[in-house]
């Protein structure tokens, strides 16, 4: 029956695997831990590419992290998600990286005033549906991407991390070390400025060869 | 405070984060659903919304083609790990000294520590494609150089960086982690490992290039 479940369930398996490996690897088998690592190599950088937005420096800080959580591993629990610990532990780590810039103390004057202040959408047309299919084609993947990374650095560290790395909204707060409320409003504006720039791709052709449903309107 | 009874555009902008977040209360998701239904901006201020986080969540943002990891990102990382794990491990064996002495006193009493093999499977090797050669006279007189990985017979035409040669015994060359010169011990190499070696000097010196400070075995 058990068997049947995780044959059943490849999420479930993966889980129980990922358990045995964290077991192992805090029992002292080190050699185990690449292999429970491997599969987040690429959030983990993606995680740190927001903070940082430079690759060298987000390779470093992804590399140090992983280490971190390797020498850490003992203190890991296991009603945490262990991604989420990897990439909490991967977002202090370039945080760290980050304060070392002395430009980070104007940032922070200038999180305060733009925070006061309240986004409005500018797009009020209809919404155009981009079904998930079409991120089939890469185009319209980097077309996104290219529009995220127009983004000011807190507010797209903080959606980067929410919606993309779906760590919840506390996560978030404590893995960058601000308010639960900071992060409500940043990931607001984050998503709605998103929006904008996506309503703005359709008149730049971005989706232009989208399937549509036959007999409606492209929007 | 938003009046539970009505809302109006900018307020509805302002929580439109928290209520697809589920974290507005009754009265205000209430007063928002009556505000989308009566008005179409809105109504596509949402739809927007969430067809951004319904993108930008699908696990094809962070796949391979659109968040590329800098080559060699999982090689180097591995390395490291190996390296710290070694250092890790030399920590714990003094705590393990106390079980493993008694151990080593019955192996020995036992007779069955062989070391006739220690030649071929005592060292890291220098290179992971390399093998240990076969039947290798070990007082015999062999050259290595700074830098490289193999040993080679005096005068052998493969011998590179030859200001830094130094002789030695092909036991102590391999107990360094030396591997055999495919040209000049081809008579001591397995044809069919033979072939990796032949490359290791030049290929690996190359591959391992950019994390040099993180080579196993070095001089």
């Amino acid at each position: 029956m058990v068997l049947n479940t995780v044959v059943n369930n490849p999420e479930q398996a993966a889980a129980t695997r990922e358990q045995d490996l964290i077991a192992r690897v805090q029992r002292g088998q080190n050699e185990l831990f690449y292999e429970l690592v491997r599969p987040y190599e690429r959030r983990v950088y993606a995680a740190a590419l927001a903070i940082l937005h430079n690759e060298s420096d987000a390779e470093d800080a992804a590399q140090e992290a992983m280490l971190k959580a390797f020498a850490n591993i003992r203190q890991f629990r296991a009603e945490a998600r262990f991604s989420t610990w990897l990439i909490q532990i991967t977002v202090n780590e370039a945080l760290m990286r980050r304060r070392r810039e002395r430009t980070v103390v104007m940032e922070g004057i200038d999180d305060r005033r733009e925070e006061e202040s309240e986004y409005a959408p500018r797009e009020f047309a209809d919404w155009r549906e981009i079904p998930s299919e079409s991120l089939e084609r890469k185009e319209v993947r980097q077309k996104l991407a290219e529009a995220l990374a127009t983004l000011d650095r807190k507010y797209r560290e903080v959606f980067v991390l929410r919606d993309m790395e779906q760590l919840n909204i506390q996560e978030t707060a404590e893995a960058l070390g601000i308010s639960v409320a900071s992060v409500k409003t940043r990931l607001l504006r984050a998503r709605l400025m998103l929006r904008d720039l996506l309503a703005a791709g359709w008149e730049q052709g971005w989706f232009s060869r989208l399937p549509f449903e036959k007999g409606s309107k492209p929007w | 405070m938003v009046d539970r009874k009505a809302v109006n555009c900018e307020q509805v902008w302002q929580e439109i984060s928290n209520y697809i977040e589920g974290e507005v209360d009754a009265p205000l998701r209430a007063a928002m659903d009556e505000h989308f239904r009566a008005c179409r901006h809105c109504a596509s201020v949402l739809a927007g919304t969430r067809n951004v986080i319904a993108l930008y969540s699908d696990e094809r943002m962070i796949d391979e083609q659109t968040i590329e990891v800098p080559a060699g990102f999982g090689r180097r990382l591995e390395r490291r790990l190996a390296q710290n794990a070694r250092v890790s491990g030399g920590t714990r064996w003094s705590t393990w000294s106390a079980w493993l002495v008694p151990v080593a006193a019955l192996l020995l009493f036992a007779g069955g520590l062989r070391v006739a093999n220690s030649l071929t499977a005592g060292p890291e090797l220098k290179s992971e494609h390399a093998q240990p050669g076969q039947g290798i006279p070990p007082d015999m007189l062999v050259v290595v150089t700074a830098d490289a990985r193999v040993f080679h017979v005096a005068g052998c035409g493969f011998i590179h960086n030859k200001k830094t040669e130094r002789t030695l015994t092909a036991r102590e060359a391999m107990r360094q982690g030396y591997v055999p010169c495919l040209r000049c011990m081809r008579e001591y190499l397995q044809t069919a490992t033979a072939g990796h070696i032949a490359l290791e000097s030049e290929e690996d010196a190359d591959a391992d290039g950019d994390d040099g400070d993180l080579q196993v075995g070095g001089h």
